[in-house]
Formats: C-alpha cells, sequence, structure tokens
C-alpha cells in the first residue's frame, strides 16, 4: 500500500469502529471492546508506518476534489510532513492507552459502548486534524472534536457539574471557533485556497492583504481549542468527565489541536509582528496564572487541568518565540506524560474514593494500595517539574532555549520583547511547576492519618496502560531531542547549558520550598478531619469518581477549594490562594460581562413578549370574542328569530335593489 | 319610476290598445267593481289582521275562513270564478278543518290563552312594516297607471281554465297528482310512525307497573292479584 | 279596474301572514299564516293572468293554472305540516314553536324544560294503553 492510502486508512478506522460500535452496542455487547481498542490499535500501527516511510522527508501530499463547490475549492488534502507524522503517532498512542485504560475503567459502566465510539470518533477526528492538508476539512475534525467533547465531558449527566461544564465547555470554544471560521474564510480569500501548502506559499510571496486581521481571529479559534487566556476556563470544569476522557481530550490531543493549528500556520502568524507579540503575551499571561492556580486547587483533576493550560502556554511561547520544533516537541513530552498523571490520578481516585487532596492527605499508605500508580505518576509528576533526565525536561529546555534565542534577536521573525516575556514567564512558571507538582505527590502519596481503603487491586488494563505510557514520559525527551530536528524544521532542540542550568535550579527551588511549607504544615493535618469518600468504593472507577465529583461541593462548599489549613499551597501563596482557587475570578467576571447581561437581556424579552406584545395579541383577541360572544347569543335555537333576521336582510336587500335599479 | 316606465313599456309593446285605455282612466276615477273590490278587500285584509292576532286560536280559524271566503270573493270580482269556487272548495272547506282538526288534536285551549303570541312579536312586527312598506311602495309605484279590462269575455270562467288546463298543462297537472299522492302517504307513515311508537312503548310500561304491582302484591298480601 | 287594487291588497295579505308566521307561537296558527300567505300570492298570480291574458293573445292562463297548483300543494303542505305538527306534539307535549330550542347554542333552561313534559304524556299514553 502506498503511503497515501495508510494515512487515509488511519483516520477512517477509527471512525469506522465508531460507526460499528454505536450500531452494534445494544444488540452486540460482546463487540464492543475489541471495536473501541482494535481500530485505534491499528490506526496507531498504519500512523507510526506512515511515520516511518514519511521518515522526515519531503511532505507527503495528496490531494482529490470530490465536487466543485464555487469560488474557493474544497479538497480532500493529505499534508503529512514530520510534524503530522509525529504528531499522528502520538495521538495514536494516547487513543490507545485510553481505550485500553477505559475498559478497565468503566468496566461496569451501562454507556460504556457510546462512550468508547464517542472517544473513537474523537479519535478519527483528531487525526483527521492532523493529517488534513486542507482549512476545511480540518475544520471538520476540529468541530466534530468539540462536540464529541461535549458528550464525552457530560458522561455522568446524572451530576449537574458534569451538565454544566459539558455546556460550557462546548460554548466556550464555540465562542474562539467563530472567529476562527471567519478567519478561515478570510485567509481563503486572500490566498485563493484552502490548502495549507498554497496558503503557506501565499504567505511566502506577500500575497496575503491582512495578515494580522487573520492572524488574530485564528488565534482566538486557537485560544477556545487549546484553552489559553481569557478562553480557558472551560478545561478545569472540563474535569467533571470521566478521567480517561480528561486523559486523551484535555491533555493529549484536542487541546494539542489549537497548538498544532500554530505551528502548521507558523509563517502566517510570523507575517504579523502583532500576532506574535499578543502570542506571547497570551502565553505568559496562562502559564504563570494557571500555575498559581493550580497550586491552590484541591481536586487532584483540577490540578492537572491547569497544569496542562500551563504547559500549553508553554508550547504557544515556543510558537511565539518562533520555534515550532520547541513547540511541537513539548507537546509530544507532554502528551505523554500528561495522559499518564490523568489515568495514574484516575487510579488514585478510585483508591481513595475521593478526589480530593485534602482528604488523600488524611490517609496512610495510599501508595501501597496502588504502586503502580504510585510509581508511574512520580516519573510523570518529575517530566512535569521538568528535572532532567526526564523527557519533560528536554521539551522545556527547548522551548526556555527558543524564547532565549528569540530574546537575544537571533530569531528572525519573532520579536526581542516576545522572546523575553516568554522567558520570563518560562522561568516563573517552572518554579511553580515544580512546586504544584511537589504538592500534588506529598499530598496524595505522603498522607498521614487512618489507613488507606483497601479495594483490592486494579484492573491489569489500567495498570498496563499507565505502564506504556511511563516509557515515553521517561525516555522520549532524551532519546529524541537528537532525532527531532531532522524531522522538524532543523532548529537545534538540544539544551543550552543556561536555560539548563537556569530551568532546573528554579524547579528544584520550587521543589524543596514546597517541601518545607508541608513540612510546615502537615502537623495541622491531625488536628481538623477532613474527608469525604465515595458511597460505593467497591464501584468501578467511573463511578467512584462520579460519587466523588458529586460530593465534592457538599462537602467542601466549592468544586474547586478544601478549607484545609494544613495544604502547604495555603501558606506558599499566602493571600493570592484565595483568588487562585477559584481561578482568580475570571468565572465571575465572565458571569458579571456576558451571563448576567444575557440573562438580563432574556428576562427582557419575556418581559416584552408577555406583557407588551401579549397585550396587543390579547387587545386583539378580545374583539373577536365580544363579537363571538354576541353572535352566540343569537344562537337562541328559536326558529322564528332565525327567520325573522333573514326576512329582515331580504327586506333590505330588495329595497337596495329597488333603490339601485331606480337610480335613486 | 323607471319601474313603472318598464313596466309601461312591457305593456305598450303587448298592446296599444290597453294602454290608451290605461291612459283614458284616471287614477282616481272608481268604477263600481273597484268600489267593491275596495271593500272586500278591506273586509278581507281586517280577517286576515285578526286572524294573526287573535288570542282565541279557534277564532283564528274561523276568522281565516272569513279572509280566504273574501279572497274567493275577489277572484269572482277578477273574473277567475272557477279559481274562486275552488277557493272555497279547498281552503273553506277541507283545508280549515284539517287546521280545527289540527287544534283539537293538539289540545288547544278553549277561549283566550295569553301566550298565543311569542316574545318575537315586535320584531315581528317590524319586519313585516318594513316588508309591507317596500312591497307597497314599489307595487304602487310600478302599476299605478295599468289597467285590467274586465270586459268582455271572463279570462277565468271555467271553459277557459278548464281549455288551458287540459291542453297546455296537462303533464304538469297530472305530476301535480304524484305529488299529492306523495303527500297523502307521508303524512300517512308520519302519523303511523309515531302510534307505531306509542304502540311499542306502551306494553313496556304496562309491563314495568305488573312487576312493581307484583312485588306490591308479595310485600302485603292484598288482593291487586283480583283487581288484575 | 286599476292593477294597484289587487296588487296592494295582495302585498297587505302577503305581509299579515308574514307578521303572523313570524309572530305567533302555536304552530298551527304558524300554518295558518303561511296559508294567507300562499293566497296572497294567489290573489297576485290571478290579477295579473286577468290583467295579461287581456292584454296580450298567447298567454296559456298561466297565472290561473299556477293559483290551481298552488291551491293543490298547499292542500297537500298543511296535511303534511298538520301530521309533522302532530308529531312534535306527541313527542314533546307541546306544539308552540319557540319551546323547540334543540339547534340553540350550548344547553340553557329549556333543555329540562323540554324533557319534563316529554316524558309527561308518555307516562299518560302509557298509562293509557295499559
Amino acid at each position: 500500500m502506498t503511503t497515501t492510502t495508510l494515512a487515509v486508512l488511519v483516520p477512517l478506522l477509527p471512525f469506522l469502529g465508531a460507526a460499528a460500535g454505536l450500531l452494534l452496542g445494544r444488540t452486540a455487547p460482546g463487540f464492543v471492546r475489541p471495536l473501541a481498542v482494535l481500530p485505534t490499535l491499528a490506526s496507531l500501527v498504519l500512523a507510526a508506518l506512515v511515520a516511518a516511510r514519511q521518515g522526515g522527508g519531503r511532505a507527503v501530499d495528496a490531494a482529490t476534489e470530490l465536487t466543485p463547490t464555487g469560488s474557493v475549492p474544497i479538497e480532500l488534502a493529505l499534508h503529512i510532513d514530520g510534524f503530522a507524522a509525529l504528531v499522528a503517532v502520538l495521538v495514536g498512542v494516547v487513543a490507545t492507552c485510553v481505550q485500553i485504560y477505559s475498559t478497565g475503567y468503566l468496566r461496569d459502566d451501562p454507556r460504556y459502548p457510546s462512550y468508547a465510539a464517542l472517544v473513537s470518533l474523537f479519535t478519527s477526528a483528531m487525526l483527521l486534524v492532523v493529517y488534513s492538508g486542507d482549512l476545511m476539512v480540518l475544520l471538520v475534525g476540529w468541530e466534530i472534536m468539540g462536540i464529541c467533547s461535549y458528550f464525552l465531558v457530560g458522561h455522568y449527566w446524572e451530576t449537574p457539574e458534569a451538565r454544566a461544564a459539558s455546556l460550557k465547555a462546548f460554548l466556550v470554544t464555540k465562542l474562539g471557533d467563530v472567529p476562527f471560521l471567519i478567519g478561515l474564510f478570510a485567509l481563503a480569500t486572500d490566498a485563493g485556497s484552502f490548502r495549507i501548502t498554497k496558503v503557506l506559499g501565499a504567505v511566502a510571496s506577500g500575497a496575503l492583504d491582512h495578515p494580522t486581521l487573520i492572524a488574530l481571529l485564528l488565534l482566538a479559534g486557537v485560544a477556545g481549542k487549546s484553552a489559553q487566556f481569557p478562553l480557558h476556563t472551560w478545561l478545569p470544569d472540563a474535569m467533571a468527565g470521566p478521567t480517561p476522557v480528561s486523559a486523551l481530550i484535555h491533555a493529549a490531543t484536542m487541546v494539542a489541536a489549537g497548538v498544532y493549528f500554530i505551528a502548521r500556520l507558523l509563517p502566517l502568524f510570523e507575517a504579523s509582528q502583532a500576532a506574535m507579540a499578543v502570542l506571547a503575551v497570551m502565553a505568559a499571561v496562562t502559564m504563570v496564572g494557571s500555575a498559581l492556580a493550580a497550586l491552590a486547587q484541591d481536586d487532584i483533576k483540577r490540578v492537572l487541568a491547569y497544569s496542562t493550560i500551563g504547559q500549553l502556554g508553554y508550547m504557544t511561547g515556543a510558537l511565539a518565540a518562533g520555534d515550532r520544533g520547541a513547540a511541537v516537541f513539548h507537546l509530544l513530552t507532554h502528551g505523554a506524560f500528561k495522559a499518564l498523571l490523568f489515568l495514574a490520578a484516575g487510579v488514585i481516585i478510585h483508591a481513595a474514593g475521593t478526589n480530593s487532596l485534602a482528604a488523600m492527605s488524611r490517609m496512610r499508605n495510599l501508595r501501597d494500595r496502588v504502586p503502580d500508580a504510585y510509581w508511574t505518576m512520580t516519573v510523570a509528576l518529575l517530566a512535569l517539574a521538568a528535572i532532567p533526565p526526564f523527557s519533560g525536561f528536554f521539551s522545556k529546555e527547548s522551548v526556555l532555549g527558543a524564547a532565549e534565542h528569540a530574546a537575544t534577536g537571533h530569531t528572525e521573525h519573532a520579536p526581542g520583547a516576545a522572546g523575553w516575556t516568554v522567558l520570563v514567564a518560562g522561568l516563573l512558571t517552572a518554579v511553580l511547576t515544580a512546586a504544584y507538582a511537589m504538592r500534588l505527590w506529598l499530598l496524595a502519596f505522603r498522607g498521614r492519618g487512618a489507613e488507606a481503603p483497601d479495594h483490592g487491586r486494579q484492573p491489569v488494563a489500567m495498570n498496563a496502560a499507565l505502564w506504556v505510557l511511563a516509557i515515553p514520559s521517561l525516555a522520549l525527551g532524551g532519546l529524541a531531542f537528537r532525532l527531532l530536528p531532522d524531522w522538524f524544521d532543523g532548529g537545534d532542540l538540544a539544551p543550552t547549558l543556561t536555560t539548563s542550568v537556569l530551568g532546573t535550579g528554579v524547579a528544584l527551588v520550587g521543589g524543596i520550598v514546597t517541601y518545607a511549607a508541608w513540612r510546615h504544615t502537615t502537623a495541622l493535618a491531625a488536628r481538623v478531619p477532613l474527608g469525604a469518600v465515595a458511597a460505593h468504593p467497591e464501584g468501578d472507577a467511573a463511578l467512584v469518581e462520579a460519587e466523588a465529583i458529586a460530593s465534592h461541593k457538599p462537602a467542601y462548599g466549592d468544586v474547586a477549594y478544601a478549607p484545609d489549613p494544613s495544604d502547604p499551597g495555603r501558606l506558599l501563596l499566602g493571600p493570592l490562594h484565595r483568588h487562585a482557587a477559584v481561578g482568580f475570578h475570571l468565572d465571575a467576571v465572565y458571569t458579571a460581562l456576558f451571563v448576567r447581561p444575557v440573562r438580563a437581556g432574556a428576562s427582557l424579552v419575556r418581559f416584552l413578549d408577555r406583557e407588551v406584545v401579549d397585550t396587543y395579541v390579547r387587545g386583539a383577541g378580545t374583539l373577536p370574542r365580544w363579537l363571538g360572544a354576541a353572535v352566540r347569543r343569537a344562537q337562541t335555537g328559536n326558529v322564528q328569530t332565525y327567520v325573522s333576521a333573514l326576512l329582515a336582510g331580504t327586506v333590505v336587500l330588495a329595497v337596495a335593489v329597488v333603490l339601485v335599479a331606480t337610480g335613486a | 319610476m323607471t319601474l313603472a316606465a318598464t313596466v309601461g313599456n312591457l305593456a305598450a309593446h303587448t298592446t296599444t290598445t290597453t294602454t290608451t285605455a290605461a291612459e283614458s282612466q284616471g287614477f282616481l276615477s272608481p268604477t263600481g267593481v273597484e268600489i267593491a273590490f275596495l271593500l272586500v278587500g278591506l273586509v278581507t285584509f281586517g280577517a286576515a289582521v285578526v286572524t294573526v292576532t287573535t288570542r282565541q286560536l279557534v277564532h283564528a280559524a274561523l276568522w281565516l275562513v272569513v279572509a280566504l271566503g273574501g279572497l274567493a270573493v275577489e277572484y269572482l270580482l277578477l273574473t277567475a270564478e272557477f279559481i274562486a269556487w275552488v277557493q272555497v272548495l279547498i281552503y273553506v272547506g277541507s283545508v280549515v278543518v284539517l287546521l280545527l282538526f289540527g287544534l283539537m288534536l293538539t289540545k288547544a285551549p278553549i277561549g283566550r290563552s295569553p301566550d298565543a303570541d311569542s316574545g318575537n312579536r315586535w320584531a315581528a312586527l317590524t319586519v313585516a312594516g318594513a316588508a309591507a312598506a317596500a312591497l307597497v311602495w314599489v307595487v304602487v309605484d310600478a302599476f299605478r297607471t295599468t289597467w285590467i279590462d274586465l270586459d268582455g269575455p271572463a279570462a277565468g270562467s271555467t271553459e277557459a281554465t278548464g281549455a288551458s288546463l287540459f291542453q297546455n298543462w296537462v303533464l304538469p297537472f297530472e305530476a301535480l297528482s304524484v305529488l299529492l299522492l306523495a303527500a297523502l302517504v307521508g303524512a300517512i307513515v308520519l302519523s303511523r310512525k309515531a302510534k307505531a311508537d306509542a304502540a311499542r312503548t306502551a306494553p313496556t310500561a304496562g309491563a314495568e307497573r305488573d312487576t312493581r304491582a307484583a312485588l306490591a302484591e308479595r310485600d302485603t298480601r292484598s288482593d291487586a292479584e283480583g283487581a288484575r | 279596474m286599476h292593477l294597484a287594487y289587487p296588487a296592494v291588497l295582495s302585498a297587505l295579505l302577503f305581509c299579515t301572514g308574514l307578521y303572523g308566521v313570524l309572530a305567533r307561537r302555536n304552530a298551527i296558527l304558524v300554518l295558518m299564516s303561511v296559508e294567507l300567505m300562499l293566497n296572497a300570492v294567489n290573489l297576485n298570480l290571478v290579477a295579473f293572468d286577468v290583467w295579461l291574458s287581456k292584454a296580450a293573445e298567447e298567454t296559456l292562463h298561466s297565472g290561473q293554472a299556477l293559483t290551481l297548483f298552488t291551491i293543490a300543494i298547499a292542500a297537500a303542505e298543511i296535511g303534511i305540516g298538520l301530521a309533522i305538527v302532530l308529531a312534535v306534539y306527541r313527542n314533546r307535549g307541546t306544539s308552540d314553536i319557540d319551546k323547540l330550542r334543540d339547534t340553540a347554542e350550548g344547553h340553557e333552561p329549556d333543555g329540562p324544560d323540554t324533557d319534563a313534559p316529554a316524558t309527561g304524556p308518555a307516562a299518560e299514553k302509557a298509562e293509557a294503553t295499559a
């Protein structure tokens, strides 16, 4: 088979799997699990084959136009360069791990067939985005991901949190998608084509008339999809979905789509200095803010969600510094270790029966209950904190190196100020990242108090997925930083001495300070008993998680916050803690800015409709009703009355006729 | 006025002699026949008014006889003698008798009945008054100068009428006999059906009374059986 | 004779009958009024026939023939009408037209009124036959 055929099969297989799963889910439950895992696995193998054949050489391009569609043609096009090949492999790996993990995680879930089908559909859509060489086809995958995300986040739709979160995720990403769509149209109008190759050609020849406008419009869609400030608020709330969904969608793939999109069209963004500056500021605000917020969260998954936002900030920062190699490198390693973190968090939530770090810090020996999760999560947290030689270190150093490169003015298109912004914010975030990684580890695995409940061993499928993902988390960075430049633009991804020392140093400082703070506060833990655990600890993991999410707010008063004085984050953040826990009141601001005016407008419209418009309608109805009542009174049943009226009318008509006939 | 002119034209078209005859007669030059017609007409109209206003139902029927008889006289004055005698025979002889039978069968009260007129009286008076005004105005307007020549052979003698009826109107005449037959049969069916209904309900009611009587007998041991 | 005399008399008789039809309560009185109206028409027909039979050559005496037909039809009508009135009287116990209001809008208090007498004569008749 040619590379093109293989590449077409890659997104097609999970799609067929999803369709078959949806069709057979009820009638043949035995086929659901194979139908979920095997197409994804096959598409992983095919993606790896495509990557091997492509080999970082010339991009594979293929296109076919199904039908003429008017002014700008829309083609089914493939554009597979090194970025696409490797990201597709990452998507395949994570999706396969998530599907395998889900067979254990949602073991007894009655809605597992539709869930698995939606995950397959989602995988297919992401692969379509990755391989597509046509922006319209890319948009199709982009929007399918949005709707799948809506359904999957709302998987526990019995809980109000999940319902609200799924709606919020959908609406906020759509809010970004509207300018994104307009931007795509503007881009196609300027470039005369939706094909990425032609668009890039037009950019290179300077044929674009409004590069800044287009770049900013596209940036809005990317900010929505990749959860960048100010459209990031949906991602922490989306943790109300099942953990595998969080791992697949909100860590490794969907949020990476935005970054990947910019990486593909980076020359377009580089054509506009303003867009690059906006990108840099967006990245800096996102990563620092999200790291602060992550330090204050109580829900283990919300910590990871904010961490995801921060790591995506690193990627956009690298893009702002004009180095898409570094961005996609970080995307790859982050996809591996963040998926691992989420999956391990799912195991921990299942074992502990709660998603609250405050409750976990009051459990002894939780790590002995889940040794696989303990070890793999330690690896992933070290990778997250960018400690050498874990994979996160190399990718983050490449980002910082790119920023330093831009700051010192060695990068052609990136402004120096953007480089400095990203560099400073990146270093600051490195401290905070190490701090919240340390806090998470200490609170989850170093708890003191009652013995952690024993629910037996976790399913093999779940642990196996963890170990599979632990390998790239551990080694991908070190192995790949020499090889990847051949696949990417050829820029050097090796860590430089200055940023390595600086980055590792601040990370260590952050970790040590957090440890010290924890030693200081942990004595308080015994005094304040806290904790709410799931009502059915013997149930499967999905049930436990749904109950944990549902019980967090009644137990602690908020989905994100717990009044725990022994939290080291509280000591470190000081007065900032209160604001960081609620995401710096951004939701409240949005409520004041958008929700309330819309609601007020709606109630105004309702008032106008009910009281003003309806008054006219009722008034218009009154006269006919009176007339009707009057006419009804005439229906007496007395025949003589009827005949009287009839003859009176006849006389009137006759007189009228006579008058007319005589001309009087 | 135009209507009068139209009728005048029509008359002029038919014959010129009558037109001149009509013109020769003044509007206010009553002949003896006219005076007789007017007096009988007043009696007829008065009898008709009493018929529709009297509170005594049987008197209404009798006043109707007067009105219909007056009309027969009018027919005679108009030289339609055959019609006049038919009028007397059919209306005064049979129709009024039928109506009197109807009054008796529906147990019409003898004497003054206070509710002979319905609440619709004033509306009826208005309509009838308006219709009368309109009709009289139009009729007078149209025919005030038209003259009927009553001289010469009678227009409605038995011979003339018979000739006309059996020369030109045979087929409608025969069809009318079928209609009369149908009316006869219809009237019988209507009456018989009601009787059949009454006959069907009567035995059940009687049976019901019997059972009730039987129950009473069983309870009281009276001599109801002998009575039955 | 002036044609206006019989014509006006006919119009007045017709309107008198009209008043009777509209104002009388008893169905048989209404039938009498109908007879009056028919006779008014008859008078009209005869008068115009007499006029035209002298004024025109070929009239076939249609007015008088029609009058005869009308009289025959009136006789038939009075027979059928009386049969209907009697049937109504048997069923409803009344021959008052303004009490027969089954076509009225909604159920007005007339309903029980018409029902109550209806049971009365039926019961009477039942007793009579028994």
